[in-house]
């Protein structure tokens, strides 16, 4: 089981003007996809993915609630609580990958984006954001194939959401992977544009979750746990769902439009 | 004579309630959407007990809810639920799929458990459980199951609210819990489902607090087993309706414990952590194996010979 441990921040990194990276050592492995559950003290515990792995680990945190916002005022040394990780893992198939991510949802996909070239496979990334500054990890991602960016302001690159880049980018290049994170609406467009292409698709999930065990049921789709059966689900799994893109859980199990 | 191999009979009837296994799902866990209660019932549980439901949605505690811990797991979810008129359609998704459920209620007075208990059996469930001693949620559980007059109060209103069987579950939070059982009994129980969560709390040494945002929880799991099995021995010595054990249930022998000490079925919770859906088909398979090699032919005829 994934017990609770308490560790020091190593280093706090300002990615935008509400987002940031956090560095910590943590007694337990990792691998791209996965997430643990970050507890903030006198806060709130939330899953957050994996930006970085390895001994030196990373979350990389858009403050949009109280819990995340009370995150960005932590200094190196303050401590934080993290257990895990939890969840399934991207698999590394394909030759020739594109890994779509809208804002924050680059934190969950940078890992395997990094692990796809480091295994020899061609990746191509199409990043989006609402402006220049709050684009996530491009360099890093450069450093593993081409990267082609989209905000909505215009402001670099494409000017529009990232689905219609990707959709560009389908009808140009050969693929024989899709991944994607980011906003579940824009991950459904990017599934429907692999799907109708015939392409594999992995799409990284993300729902309220109380336990990240696989005991608590907030984070259900369908019949399957984003906790514990993904939060990596194949285009196939997806095919059926009647939640993927629509529906999800709130905090009381009520069944809610996403 | 001993049967054959594979010929010991796993099944059992709880007040009426026919079981293909003794095992069911322990509410709280993968029992708040039909989806999951039909996946559980489909990977081997003999029955699936719902999230405890109340009259209203509730959103529960604030995060931390759950600490994992060595021999269990400690909790403090507090009750989120989406209310018994958004439940009804949970229900009946796992009713469709053929699953044995039994919802699991509670509320702030007699009114109230009889008015959702009601609705829950409208809804087409074999069984209410009633979820009298929840160890954590403010002003909901604990005092209930603290008072033998409560525990009387709020089983005879289910009672005459329902005609399907209703089976108090018990706090192992007080000092006799059998007295209990009893009063349960003279209100017209039709079975007891013991124990619930022992009160506890984890300290954070590195942040000077308590983990749960609670600060209390409920314990689960391995390490409070010999609690369990202790409360279904003293239970099965002062009543006569079925007893249902809980709490710590990781292994066909575990099951066996709370059979041998009383329990017509047993419930599996903090098992699924570590062993995932599988666990019902390894406890049930266990269960087999080890009652043939001790000389049974069915689960019922093992139920209380610890008594001798």
């Amino acid at each position: 089981m994934g017990k609770i441990q308490i560790v020091p921040l190593l280093e706090v990194v300002r990615e935008s003007h509400h987002t940031n990276t956090y560095r910590f050592r943590a007694d337990f492995g990792g691998a791209p996809g996965q997430f643990v559950m970050v507890w903030i003290p006198r806060q709130d515990e939330l899953p957050m993915a994996l930006s970085y792995l390895g001994p030196v680990k990373g979350i990389t945190v858009h403050a949009y609630g109280d819990a995340t916002k009370a995150l960005m005022d932590f200094q190196p040394g303050d401590r934080i609580g993290v257990r895990g990780p939890y969840g399934n893992t991207f698999r590394l198939e394909g030759e020739k990958v594109l890994a779509v991510a809208g804002g924050t949802g680059m934190a969950s996909i940078i890992a395997a984006i990094e692990a796809f070239a480091q295994q020899g496979a061609a990746v191509a990334t199409a990043v989006g954001a609402r402006t220049a500054a709050e684009l996530l990890f491009v360099d890093r991602a450069s450093a593993s194939g081409e990267v082609h960016v989209a905000t909505d302001d215009g402001s670099r690159g494409f000017s529009g959401f990232v689905p219609a880049l990707a959709e560009k980018l389908l009808d140009k290049h050969t693929f024989d992977q899709v991944i994607t994170c980011g906003p579940e609406r824009m991950m459904k467009m990017v599934y429907d544009s692999a799907a109708k292409r015939g392409l594999k698709t992995q799409v990284s999930l993300e729902r309220y979750m109380k336990c990240g065990i696989g005991i608590c049921d907030a984070c259900v789709l369908d019949d399957r746990l984003v906790c514990v059966d993904g939060p990596v689900f194949s285009g196939e799994q997806l095919a059926a769902s009647e939640d993927f893109g629509a529906w999800r859980r709130d905090k009381s199990g009520r069944r809610v439009p996403i | 004579m001993r049967p054959p191999s594979g010929m010991v009979d796993l099944g059992t009837e709880v007040a009426g309630v026919r079981l293909r296994n003794p095992t069911m799902l322990a509410s709280g866990f993968l029992d708040e959407t039909g989806g999951s209660l039909l996946r559980v019932y489909r990977a081997g549980a003999g029955a699936v007990v719902t999230k405890s439901i109340g009259p209203e949605p509730r959103e529960g505690y604030p995060n931390p809810t759950i600490v994992e811990l060595d021999a269990g797991l400690l909790n403090a979810v507090g009750l989120p639920n989406p209310g018994i008129a958004e439940f009804e359609r949970e229900v009946r998704v796992a009713l469709n799929g053929k699953a044995v459920v039994i919802g699991s209620v509670y509320g702030k007075d007699a009114a109230e458990y009889a008015s959702v208990a009601a609705k829950m059996a409208q809804s087409g469930v074999a069984a209410i459980e009633l979820n009298l001693s929840c160890p954590h949620a403010k002003g909901l559980g604990t005092e209930i199951a603290q008072s033998e007059e409560a525990v009387r109060e709020f089983t005879k209103a289910v009672k005459d609210a329902v005609d399907v069987p209703v089976f108090p579950k018990l706090s192992p939070n007080v000092s006799d819990i059998a007295s209990f059982a009893v009063a349960a009994e003279r209100a017209g129980a039709d079975g007891i489902v013991a124990i619930n969560t022992v009160k506890a709390m984890a300290i954070a040494p590195d942040l000077k607090m308590p983990i749960l945002a609670n600060r209390y929880g409920g314990l689960s799991g391995p390490a409070i087993r010999p609690i369990g099995v202790r409360a279904v021995y003293d239970i099965y010595e002062k009543v006569g309706i079925p007893v249902i054990g809980v709490g710590g249930v990781d292994s066909g022998r575990a099951a066996l414990e709370y059979i041998m000490a009383g329990a017509r079925a047993v419930q599996v919770g903090t098992a699924l952590v570590s062993q995932g859906l599988s666990a019902f088909e390894r406890i049930t398979k266990e269960m087999a194996s080890v009652l043939e090699e001790v000389g049974f032919k069915s689960v019922e005829e093992a139920v209380g010979v610890a008594h001798g």
